[in-house]
């Protein structure tokens, strides 16, 4: 397949980022000092409404809709809290060339009086604004995310810069001995050499991805593994993608076989989300298929007595997905999938498979499914 | 049923050695609750309701503007001395000793006309009363309009013969004068002095304890109800017992916190053995009551000053109307009457009575016309009362009421509360049972923390009036408190417990306006609830619960508006400062900004 995918975000220099915050602001005065009306903040609308999905390249793509924010008794305090939000961006980060993670935000607001952010989700969301009416990812503006990237083992060898000198550093992921290697909040500096890789093998849990580890799985099956810890991070979609996009490999998704890993890890995995509507292009993984666990597999591999019934939030979000997502809805096979994991009411555990024997998954399943190389889109 | 007499049965004879007069005396001291004198804490206020009452009606008669004091003075534990002078007219000489020493002696019995007193035996009661607990006699003190001088005159009932017994008699140079204070309880300006008026004062045992049934609420709320009245009031609370052996054990409590809520002046008696310096905290003064000998007393002085000039109406006197008379008092009318036939007995003794509907009366009871309507009163009475009860009669003229007025009504709200809002409905005038009357509510939104009192999770508090006197006991029973309970205040924007007052800072008052006001009992203190009566009520209430529901969403929106106001002014500063952050302007633009903002989002979020 041949698909044009712009091989990294647009870079933007930290001055020009500077002086997007200086027009967005020099906007907002002039509509109040000289134009006498309200000033408004437009975005786009962050969400599953606003995000169409596009086969061709691979990915949620973000619709023209924008959500205006005007200044009003109600939007008051966020209006407030986006101004000293921007102008803490711009003079303390991007004038300074600094960064500050997403809780040191938070904390750094308790300076502002009683314009502070009481919780710690009002600074992220309003981060997250930002980041979209600016049209600049937050990496860019000096934010970096708090959690981990995930975790890599396998035969490959990243190559790495020194922070300090700038010299190379080599890391070689098959020699790691029992640990792994993680991905770093800030990915697109990195090179790869990944020759003896036949498929990269995104794993949802950390238990699942130590026994693969503990039985050098990836020597086995020629693989590169990597702990995604639930839905995956920006960082950890970005670097799957570039290493697949440099490499040419493929890339398969192992998670619990309910709702959640479907829907959420996966989907994000491969298309990105709603949330993050208008930089998914650069952080997805359009190659990603999905091998399991289908609710197919609990027939195929006798784990009807290893399942748990859906919750009532598994449901929902099932029915929630066949109805809303663009992704879904584009794929018959997973609205098949889905409708097959509501008829049967139960959800499996990526770990069920040792109801056969712990190492059933590596020794069995896992081989099993590549043989017959049938996958999920 | 006889009378046992020495083991054997009763003879006429012993019982008749049984059967004598019964004195005035003898019948008050058994019936004195039904003269408001059951408790000595009662006594006192009704003893100063009397004297206010007759003061009021003689003033208002006499179409001046009255002007009273009211001086209740403790002489010793439980005796006291109330002394209620006034500007009014004046009483002539002959007319003194009947008046304050009679029972049943006045003008207002025999006269179907809205007055405060209704029977004649108030003041005289009064008196008796402070007669028989003390053995004082009532002073009474009156001068007229360009006499020279003025008579006192010391009176006591002869209470076997109901009859004054006049114990001196002189001529004096007095005249009525009245000391205004100002708010701390302090003399201002010099004494108002009046060269007519009449001052009465009646020593008795008595009582005092403040809150709702007290002498100090009793003249609050005859300012309220009487805005035409400046009233001069002033407690003089003995600060030590007058016998050493009593020690401070029956010190009232109460005048200990007197102090503490009204605005008082403590000072010492000047007495020559005086060494007891009470000053600063009541506590403190308390405690060197019952320990120093001499005498000290508590003075406390409020002026309440008039607020309209206008005199009320004088209410018109009217015949009684045909539905509004008992048996008894037809028979009584038919026998005073002078007319020499039933038909213009009928025709000119009562009101709404044409000469045709006489005759269709006398008709309707099978009774002659020309009958001599004291025959009748004998014989026939109860067929001439059925029939005047079946025939349809035109209502009695109402116009003969005084109402306050809802001016007026509002005047002395707001005089006497710290209202945010002050409503007054006065109703047209009504009928029960023959007898006009007419309602009237005021309603005050006060301020809690400014009116004792009220608060926001105390019932409201229902001021009971009928034809201006303040009713301070029964009011479970009266019809009133009844209207009030039975409005759904809860459409109105106040909680209600079920079958109860409504909760809220508010104060209601209620007065009703009759020629006869139809009281449960003699004491007068709850009125009676006929179904008119409660009609007009609830009707009157509802309009003043509407305009106090259309105050309150009004004050809600204000405060909210102000709650948004204080809100966006909060963060405006915040806004511009990050706008100065970004830009780099300097304080002036900053300003600007603000001030800017301030406007902008006044003028969409705030308009009220």
């Amino acid at each position: 397949m041949s698909r044009t995918i712009p091989s990294a975000p647009e870079v933007i220099s930290k001055k020009a980022a500077a002086q997007k915050i200086v027009a967005v602001a020099g906007e907002i005065h002039e509509d109040i000092v000289k134009k006498h009306r309200k000033p408004e903040m437009v975005f786009p609308i962050r969400s599953l409404q606003n995000v169409r999905y596009d086969a061709k390249r691979g990915h949620f793509e973000i619709l023209g809709k924008t959500a205006t924010r005007t200044l009003s008794y109600n939007t008051v305090k966020t209006f407030a809290q986006s101004m000293r939000l921007l102008a803490t961006t711009k003079n303390d980060l991007l004038d300074r060339d600094d960064i500050a993670g997403k809780r040191e935000v938070y904390y750094n607001s308790k300076s502002w009086g009683e314009c502070r952010f009481d919780e710690q989700p009002e600074s992220d969301t309003l981060l997250d604004d930002i980041e979209a009416m600016l049209g600049i990812n937050r990496e860019q503006l000096g934010y970096i995310p708090e959690e981990r990237g995930g975790d890599v083992t396998g035969p490959l060898v990243v190559v790495d810069q020194d922070p300090g000198t700038g010299k190379d550093i080599r890391i070689d992921c098959a020699k790691l001995g029992t640990g792994a290697w993680s991905i770093p909040s800030r990915v697109e500096h990195l090179r790869f050499e990944a020759g003896k890789a036949k498929f990269i093998l995104a794993v949802e849990t950390a238990s699942l991805f130590q026994r693969l580890v503990h039985h050098r799985y990836y020597e086995k099956a020629h693989c590169i593994l990597i702990s995604m810890s639930g839905v995956p991070t920006r960082a950890c979609r970005r670097f799957i993608r570039r290493l697949a996009d440099d490499q040419r490999l493929p890339v398969l998704a192992f998670t619990d076989g309910d709702p959640y890993g479907y829907c959420n890890i996966y989907r994000t995995l491969k298309v990105g989300s709603g949330q993050a509507a208008h930089i998914n292009r650069f952080f997805c993984v359009p190659q990603a298929h999905y091998l399991g666990v289908t609710p197919q597999d609990i027939a195929d591999y006798q784990l009807e007595d290893a399942t748990h019934p859906l919750e009532e939030a598994d449901i929902k979000r099932a029915k929630d997905a066949l109805k809303n997502d663009p992704f879904i809805q584009h794929h018959q096979e997973w609205q098949d999938a889905l409708n097959h994991m509501l008829k049967l009411g139960v959800r499996v555990e990526q770990q069920a498979f040792a109801k056969h024997g712990l190492n059933f998954v590596l020794d069995t399943y896992l081989p099993d499914k590549l043989k017959k190389n049938k996958f999920l889109p | 049923m006889a009378k046992k007499t020495n083991g054997g049965p009763a003879t006429a004879e012993s019982m008749a050695q049984q059967q004598r007069d019964i004195s005035v005396s003898e019948f008050f001291l058994k019936n004195r609750h039904l003269l408001g004198f059951d408790s000595p804490r009662r006594a006192l206020l009704t003893a100063v309701k009397e004297a206010v009452d007759n003061s009021l009606d003689a003033c208002e008669e006499a179409g001046i503007l009255p002007e009273l004091g009211v001086d209740v003075e403790q002489l010793a534990d439980n005796r006291f001395r109330v002394t209620v002078t006034d500007n009014g007219p004046g009483i002539v000489r002959n007319q003194i000793p009947k008046i304050f020493a009679k029972l049943l002696y006045g003008s207002k019995f025999h006269r179907l006309r809205m007055s405060r007193g209704q029977q004649g035996i108030g003041i005289s009661a009064a008196g008796m009363y402070g007669q028989l607990t003390t053995g004082a006699a009532t002073r009474i003190l009156s001068r007229i309009k360009k006499s020279k001088t003025a008579h006192a005159i010391a009176v006591q009932i002869d209470t076997r013969q109901n009859k004054p017994a006049i114990l001196s008699d002189e001529e004096v140079d007095w005249r009525p004068a009245f000391q205004s204070v100002d708010t701390a309880g302090q003399p201002a300006g010099e004494p108002a002095v009046s060269n007519h008026g009449t001052s009465v004062s009646i020593e008795m045992e008595a009582a005092y304890q403040r809150g709702k049934q007290s002498v100090d609420e009793f003249v609050k709320q005859c300012a309220i109800v009487n805005p035409h009245l400046t009233l001069h009031y002033r407690l003089t609370l003995a600060a030590k017992p007058e016998t050493g052996n009593r020690g401070g054990e029956n010190l009232k409590p109460e005048t200990g916190n007197l102090s503490r809520k009204e605005e008082s002046s403590v000072k010492s008696a000047p007495v020559s053995v005086a060494t007891a310096q009470v000053s600063g905290s009541s506590s403190s003064a308390s405690g060197l009551r019952s320990q120093v000998p001499g005498f000290s007393s508590q003075v406390s002085s409020v002026t309440y000053h008039r607020a309209v000039k206008a005199m009320p109406k004088i209410p018109d006197e009217i015949l009684p109307h045909p539905h509004g008379v008992e048996l008894g008092l037809l028979m009584q009318m038919l026998k005073d009457s002078e007319s020499r036939t039933l038909r213009s007995a009928l025709a000119h003794d009562f009101s709404r009575m044409s000469d045709r509907t006489a005759l269709e009366i006398c008709v309707r009871a099978g009774l002659n016309p020309k009958a001599n309507p004291t025959r009748i009163a004998q014989q026939e009475s109860e067929a001439l009362y059925k029939a005047i009860q079946d025939t349809k009669l035109m209502r009695p003229p109402t116009d003969c009421l005084s109402p306050i007025g809802e001016a007026q009504i509002l005047a002395g709200l707001q005089k006497e509360l710290k209202a945010d809002f002050c409503t007054a409905v006065t109703r047209e005038p009504a009928v029960y049972r023959g007898n006009p009357f007419q309602i009237e509510i005021g309603l005050a939104c006060a301020r809690p923390q400014e009116n004792a009192g009220v608060g926001l999770e105390e019932p409201v508090r229902v001021l009971r009036f009928a034809n201006r006197v303040p009713l301070l006991y029964q009011a479970g029973a009266c019809a009133m408190t009844k209207g009030v309970v039975g409005v759904n205040w809860k459409n109105y924007g106040l909680s209600q417990p079920k079958d109860a007052l409504p909760i809220g800072p508010v104060v209601l008052l209620v007065h009703m306006a009759s020629v006869w006001v139809p009281f449960t009992s003699e004491s007068k203190d709850a009125i009676a609830g006929y179904a008119e009566i409660l009609d007009e009520l609830t009707l009157a209430l509802q309009e003043c619960g509407r305009r106090l529901s259309v105050f309150l969403s009004r004050r809600h929106h204000q405060q909210e508006a102000e709650r948004k106001r204080s809100y966006i002014e909060l963060y405006i500063p915040h806004l511009a400062l990050g706008l100065k952050d970004i830009l780099r302007f300097g304080d002036k633009e900053e300003d600007r900004v603000v001030h800017d903002l301030k406007k902008m989002l006044a003028k969409t979020h705030l308009d009220v």
